[in-house]
């Protein structure tokens, strides 16, 4: 069977698959959410309220840890 | 160099060239399908990083066929009628519209041209079938599971927030996703063309055997994919982004990611899966792991018919093509399966043309094929 199928492998792929492949795109929503504050203000109700610090905070840590594990990806690449 | 040599690295850069538009799909079609990137702005930065992908590991040696076909046997006319199979099969497929692994067409063209040159000894079968033929089955249902979950965690952290505030912010995330695919095609499928021409160099004694890729290959092959990415294979784009499942900007960067991370994944752990396979099970993903979204499954069937059928059928082609470039012998016998080639792919092209599929109409409403109907095709202003 093992010679057949590469089990191990298939298991690590689908595993880290996971944890980046679902992952990152969670924690973008998650930037995304925090930026949002769901509210207008103004005349014309065109300019959003701005999210808190805090919120700005996390969605800010957000991106950064996406923008960290593409780095790390391309790294990956060029040196394996 | 001889002529047979020269022949075999003009297919293979043809070949190169096949492959980068019949994948341009599978990184773009659904930033393309949510409107994220203009069509010509996303085919062109899929070229851009495909030609930095190709530059980008730098570990280049002849591996495409090695473990699977015994290479001592293999001549620089086998290599030939391999890469002709490739291209005949992605040509048909790209004029179906249907995404087929540019890899599992020159895998089977080699595969089939050795067979018919040396035998059934020369090929490995047990390798065939655990390192291409199951990764082939898996990878789609790997991608489509990390899609899948991707999307479905997306719609319910931002179920709150307003559509067009969150869709904004995802397509800059779909953007970069399509990106990384892009490159990882880049560094991946170059890379095999690459395999493919040291090898022809080396079985035609132009190069030592295991010589690494001389400068002017990876160039010459950096150039081809790119070049061929930036064409656009407009068909298989359609198919991708508009025939499976209607894709909203959560889905499209759920899908990229998932496939983004399975390439690199893959190629990381020396597990290869087909960039075409792994693209077109994200898509699926993302339209199971949204609630109330329709999966074109009928499409889906087909594409997985057309994968089932692509090692044997470019397998025929190279074997036929072995066949008779031997048969007439020598630099002819190449010299006219070339020319057969060439008259092939134009004939192909020709026929394309009279149901083109352009950045124009690309994005039309699906209605049962990668063909857009004439009633529905954009139509051009009488007199502007």
């Amino acid at each position: 069977m093992t010679q057949w199928i590469n089990l191990p492998a298939i298991g690590n792929i689908l595993l880290l698959g996971l944890v980046f492949g679902a992952g990152l795109p969670a924690l973008v929503a998650v930037g995304v959410t925090m930026l949002d504050t769901g509210r207008t203000s103004g005349t014309d109700g065109t300019a959003r309220v701005a999210a808190s610090p805090a919120r700005q905070t996390v969605a800010y840590l957000c991106f950064a840890v996406v923008l960290a594990a593409i780095a790390f990806g391309i790294y990956e690449v060029v040196t394996g | 160099m001889t002529v047979v040599l020269v022949l075999v690295v003009v297919t293979a850069l043809a070949f190169d060239f096949t492959n980068g538009f019949h994948d341009t799909g599978n990184a773009m079609a659904t930033s393309i399908a949510t409107g994220a990137l203009k069509p010509r702005a996303a085919v062109a930065l899929s070229g851009a990083l495909n030609l930095v992908g190709a530059f980008l590991s730098l570990s280049v040696a002849a591996t495409i066929a090695s473990g699977l076909v015994d290479t001592q046997l293999v001549t620089p006319t086998v290599v030939f009628a391999g890469l002709t199979g490739g291209i005949v099969w992605n040509l048909l497929t790209w004029f179906l519209g249907i995404p087929s692994s540019s890899s599992h067409a020159l895998i089977g063209g080699v595969v089939g041209a050795t067979l018919a040159a040396a035998g059934a000894h020369a090929v490995q079968w047990q390798n065939l079938v655990s390192k291409v033929v199951i990764p082939a089955g898996l990878s789609p249902v790997i991608a489509g599971i990390v899609a899948t979950v991707g999307t479905w965690l997306v719609y319910r952290i931002s179920r709150r927030i307003a559509t067009g505030a969150r869709d904004r912010g995802f397509r800059y995330a779909q953007i970069g996703s399509a990106s990384m695919v892009s490159l990882a095609h880049g560094t991946n499928d170059a890379q095999k063309t690459m395999g493919v021409i040291t090898l022809a160099l080396i079985a035609g004694g132009s190069l030592p055997p295991s010589a690494k890729a001389p400068l002017w290959v990876i160039v010459a092959c950096a150039i081809a994919i790119s070049a061929g990415t930036y064409i656009g294979g407009w068909r298989v784009i359609r198919t991708l982004g508009k025939g499976l499942v209607e894709i909203d900007p959560p889905q499209g960067m759920a899908a990229e990611a998932s496939s983004a991370a399975v390439i690199l994944l893959s190629a990381g752990l020396g597990y290869s899966l087909s960039t075409t396979h792994v693209a077109t099970g994200s898509i699926l993903g993302s339209g199971v792991g949204k609630r109330g979204a329709r999966v074109r499954w009928g499409v889906a069937g087909r594409m997985a018919t057309a994968w089932l059928v692509t090692l044997p059928a470019a397998g025929v082609v190279g074997a036929v093509s072995y066949v008779v470039a031997d048969g007439i012998g020598g630099t002819a016998g190449v010299v006219v399966v070339f020319l057969v080639l060439a008259a092939v792919a134009l004939g192909i092209y020709l026929r394309s043309r009279r149901t083109a599929v352009t950045p124009s109409n690309v994005n039309e409403e699906w209605a049962g094929s990668s063909v857009v109907p004439p009633s529905e095709q954009t139509p051009t202003p009488a007199s502007a």
